[in-house]
């Protein structure tokens, strides 16, 4: 076991355990919580596959901003937190049909796929690659990102002040 | 690999013990009396009204709204930005314009959300 594999690890107990607490916990501003710590978990595994500026993303844009809105939402409805979420254990036969069947599925797609034998451990930082190809082959798609985004900022705006 | 990610594991860790040592450290070796007054919300000043979960105002989504766009666009800034210097020698001046392009047509949208007053706490 190497170092690598330790972080991976960590990083995977991280992911696992939190999501579990986002779902069993019933009060959803700690559920809110916990979904940071799941987030920042699959950024850490993206950085161990050697995708840097996706982890960076998933950091700025998913623990950053979109967890901010999610509990903005839950701060902003009214007596949310009074709510008993159900978390008990009900319908248990077609639970286990619907999970064997997806599960089953999901195990063979596990075990027969070729799975890419890429060499993450010592491969380049993706950033600098990125900004290249932005700069020169992607530059037209760059420049209409641009226009994505004003649109999308003009919309909100326009939602925001009627 | 991992020796690039070095200061991001020594800044991640430093930062968590930090956290947890000043607050362990205060519990172990602070002495503790406590009183009712003492453990009130404010011991001086005023009593605390209400609950602790208050609806907050909808004028902070909005703003976490606008944040969202302009955090996607600095996202995009990024690659950019971090070896300008290497793409300033490999492409020319280029490099700067198309950049200037997509900083102009977002700030068009910028100006836009600033006059109809997004930015306004009102």
């Amino acid at each position: 076991m190497t170092l690598y594999d330790i972080i991976f690890y960590l990083f995977a107990l991280v992911t696992i355990s939190s999501a579990y607490l986002v779902v069993t916990v019933r009060n959803i501003v700690y559920s809110a919580f916990s979904l940071l710590f799941t987030l920042f978990g699959i950024a850490g595994l993206y950085a161990l596959l050697g995708a840097d500026f996706v982890a960076i993303v998933q950091l700025i844009v998913y623990v950053g901003g979109i967890l901010i809105l999610m509990i903005f939402g839950v701060m902003l409805t009214n007596k949310i937190t009074n709510v008993q979420i159900k978390t008990g254990v009900f319908q248990i036969l077609p639970a286990t049909i619907g999970v064997g069947i997806f599960g089953g599925f999901l195990l063979a797609v596990l075990l027969n796929t070729n799975w890419l034998n890429l060499n993450v451990k010592d491969s380049p930082a993706t950033t600098f690659q990125l900004g290249q190809l932005l700069m020169n082959e992607w530059v037209l798609p760059f420049e209409l990102l641009g226009i994505v985004l004003l649109i999308a900022l003009l919309g909100a705006a326009s939602i925001a002040r009627k | 690999m991992l020796e690039q990610y070095l200061p991001v594991f020594i800044v991640l860790g430093i930062a968590i013990v930090f956290g947890v040592a000043t607050v362990l450290s205060s519990i172990i070796f602070g002495p503790q009396r406590p009183t009712t007054e003492k453990l009130s919300t404010y011991e001086s000043g005023m009593k605390p009204v209400g609950t602790t979960k208050e609806r907050v105002s909808i004028k902070y989504y909005l703003i976490a709204m606008l944040f969202i766009i302009f955090d996607l666009e600095v996202i995009f800034v990024y690659p950019w930005a971090v070896q300008f210097k290497k793409l300033f020698h490999e492409f020319g001046i280029s490099v700067f314009i198309s950049m200037f392009i997509f900083l102009v047509i977002f700030e068009i949208g910028y100006l836009y959300v600033y006059k109809k007053g997004g930015f306004k706490w009102d």
